[in-house]
């Protein structure tokens, strides 16, 4: 186990030695190469305009980075730990696999580095509510963690099957305080979720934020939750120089909308002989209606305000999705992603629900940490990925979530 | 360019000292058939204009009663060409007719093989709820080619720089939503409407007609008194799902278009 540097001093001393992206992406509009934008219901651009203006001038304002670095230390617990595990490592082609510990954040996810961001963004507007769409109920406990530290009102949005496969999550936020509504329309998860948070926050735009919880949507949102969650592999980068003496072969994350994914891929998208393999939901088959795999098996489209890679029929309806993981069960992802995808900076692997539950197990009885399901397809990656490059291997693979909540899915998965 | 129909029937209006009413209905629903039925019945009651609706999975800025008649529509199997058929029979009946859609659909099907169908279909242009002009690009070139109406939308919150861009790329005339939200009748109408309508006239010199929210002869009347035109979506829509009989239907969405056609021609 690798004990992390102090994360003041360490965020010091990256910023000095910490390599610059390929590229300046996104451009000012927010497109990263021919995806991204912003394509959103004009009675929401002044917001987005705001938004994108009050961020910038956030970004730069050394008070709301301190606060924010503060809340990340004091707070939410980071820097998180690295953590080496040999035992499911001997799965995995036996080289070294490491995890960054995103399960040790408080709420249990890294959603909280996010919501912690834009939570004092929303303070900084001038706003007195703030909503959020959830899946798998994580992005929801953390909005509404939030809202309770900072008094903010609070409404999550979550699909009536959500509700159902997630209900701790759903109790939790209501112990926190939060309004959690179910929605009832569509395919009643994360994707309808966030059309309600949207149409919600069109009528309340003038005191309300709406917080976003993954690297979607129209412009700025990509940019900045991206830039909230880049604490990941900021601090895993030099974590894993400390503990490896070299960089990783690869790096894994599941995706979904892929907020964990561009987190602790970012600060390695410079070290080109990195790889960057992203692990989305492959359901129960590639027949359309039974995944979530976008990049995988998607092509590109609008949706949510923004262009990226959809799963879609051939009149641009968005396609039924299926996974085990509420988390992942989204037909878009983050237009950074799609643009990873086409530059080939980043490659994007199918993890069935089957491979998913057995690296889930496997993570439990080696190590002794329960991941959440959504994590468990970067596990179940990382076991390929492992045996395809053999035993003089590093990986880093993120563990973005723990699976406290997901242990009554897991519980009737292996009739335990 | 030409005066498109949807050009001469406000000018029509204008030059009846009314406001034009323009009426919607989403293709497939209660049927392909019935839609067409639905728009003619709006035409009869006295409808100038028609919004064909193309429905789509994630119809964001629509409340409960557009989500539900779009729900059935694709449920019942609706396509992007029953869309284009429904245009077509509605046209050639000789009402001017858009397509009201968000934006993935069109371009899906290409943006300028859709520009063509539509136009080869009679269709009088495109009102696009979530396309901004800084991504339009792509339809502003294949609306020109094509001679077609481009309505964007303009909401309470835009700011003058934007009312002008946008006014700048519209033709047709200029949709004005009249209040910050989604589709669906409400109690009275927006006390945001009418600063909208005034502030937009500064930048163009298209008709310019108010839509969210309208829902009765009085509210359109009401409306009337301030802008060029007034547009009735959910009102319609819910006499069709609330009808107990496709004729019930009908004659509900003919009466209320007469409601709305007198509301139009009461305030002047």
């Amino acid at each position: 186990m690798t004990v992390p540097p102090d994360y003041g001093q360490a965020d010091q001393a990256q910023a000095a030695a910490e390599p610059r992206p390929d590229s300046p992406v996104p451009d000012a509009s927010g497109h990263f190469g021919r995806f991204g934008g912003r394509l959103s219901p004009e009675a929401l651009m002044s917001a987005l305009d705001e938004l994108t203006a009050e961020y910038a001038a956030a970004k730069a304002d050394p008070a709301f980075q301190a606060e924010l670095t503060a809340l990340l230390r004091g707070y939410a617990g980071r820097p998180t730990l690295l953590t080496e595990v040999p035992r499911f490592a001997a799965h995995a082609g036996g080289g070294r696999v490491f995890l960054k510990r995103e399960d040790l954040c408080h709420t249990g996810s890294h959603k909280i580095n996010n919501v912690l961001g834009q939570a004092l963004l929303t303070k900084r507007l001038g706003k007195r509510r703030i909503i959020a769409e959830t899946g798998a109920g994580q992005h929801g406990v953390a909005t509404a963690t939030a809202a309770a530290l900072l008094g903010l009102d609070c409404t999550v949005y979550m699909g009536e099957e959500d509700t159902a496969r997630q209900a701790l999550n759903v109790a939790r936020m209501r112990m926190l305080g939060a309004e959690v509504v179910p929605v009832t329309i569509g395919s009643r998860t994360l994707k309808d979720a966030m059309n309600e948070a949207f149409r919600n926050w069109v009528s309340t735009v003038d005191y309300t934020h709406y917080c976003i919880g993954s690297v979607g949507g129209p412009h700025p949102f990509p940019l900045l939750v991206r830039d909230f969650q880049r604490v990941i592999g900021i601090e895993a980068r030099e974590q894993i120089m400390q503990a490896a003496g070299r960089l990783p072969d690869a790096v894994l994350a599941c995706v979904g909308g892929g907020s964990n994914a561009i987190g602790v891929f970012h600060a390695f998208i410079p070290d080109t002989r990195v790889a960057l393999i992203g692990c989305e939901a492959g359901g129960d088959g590639h027949q359309a209606g039974r995944n979530a795999a976008t990049l995988t098996f998607g092509s590109t489209g609008v949706l949510h305000g923004m262009r990226t890679y959809l799963l879609q029929d051939a009149d641009g309806q968005t396609l039924q999705t299926h996974s085990i993981s509420a988390g992942l069960d989204y037909p878009g992802v983050g237009p950074e992603h799609a643009w990873l995808k086409d530059t080939g900076r980043a490659s994007y692997r199918a993890i069935t629900d089957a491979q998913a539950m057995d690296a889930f197990l496997l993570l439990c009885r080696t190590e002794g940490i329960i991941p959440a399901i959504e994590s468990a397809h970067a596990l179940a990656g990382a076991l390929q990925v492992g045996s395809e490059l053999g035993p003089d291997s590093v990986l880093l693979v993120n563990l973005s979530g723990r699976g406290d909540k997901d242990v009554d899915i897991a519980a009737k998965w292996f009739g335990l | 360019m030409s005066s498109s129909q949807v050009s001469t029937a406000f000018e029509r209006a204008a030059a009846q000292d009314r406001a034009a009413l323009v009426g919607y209905v989403p293709a497939g629903f209660p049927s392909v058939a019935g839609s067409i039925e639905a728009a003619l019945a709006m035409a009869e009651g006295g409808a100038d204009v028609i919004e064909i609706g193309l429905p789509y999975s994630d119809p964001l800025i629509d409340g409960p009663v557009i989500q539900e008649a779009v729900r059935r529509a694709l449920v019942g199997g609706t396509r992007v060409a029953d869309v284009l058929h429904t245009v077509a029979a509605v046209a050639a009946a000789g009402v001017p007719t858009l397509i009201m859609t968000y934006w993935n659909p069109v371009d899906q099907h290409g943006v300028a093989r859709f520009a063509a169908d539509l136009a080869r279909a009679g269709g009088s242009g495109l009102i696009t709820p979530d396309l901004t002009p800084e991504e339009a690009g792509p339809w502003l070139t294949a609306a020109a080619e094509h001679r077609l109406d481009r309505v964007f939308l303009v909401a309470p919150s835009s700011s003058d720089e934007r009312i002008e861009l946008i006014t700048s790329v519209c033709g047709g005339f200029v949709y004005a939503a009249s209040l910050m939200g989604i589709t669906g009748a409400r109690e009275s109408v927006s006390s945001q409407a009418g600063a909208l309508v005034s502030r937009v006239k500064e930048h163009t010199k298209l008709p310019v007609a108010v839509g969210l929210g309208v829902s009765t002869g009085a509210q359109a009347a009401q409306v009337a008194g301030f802008a060029d035109g007034v547009i009735v979506g959910s009102a319609f829509v819910q006499r069709l799902l609330s009808a107990d009989s496709p004729r019930a239907g009908l004659a509900a969405v003919r009466e209320l278009a007469a409601e709305l056609a007198d509301g139009v021609r009461a305030s002047r």
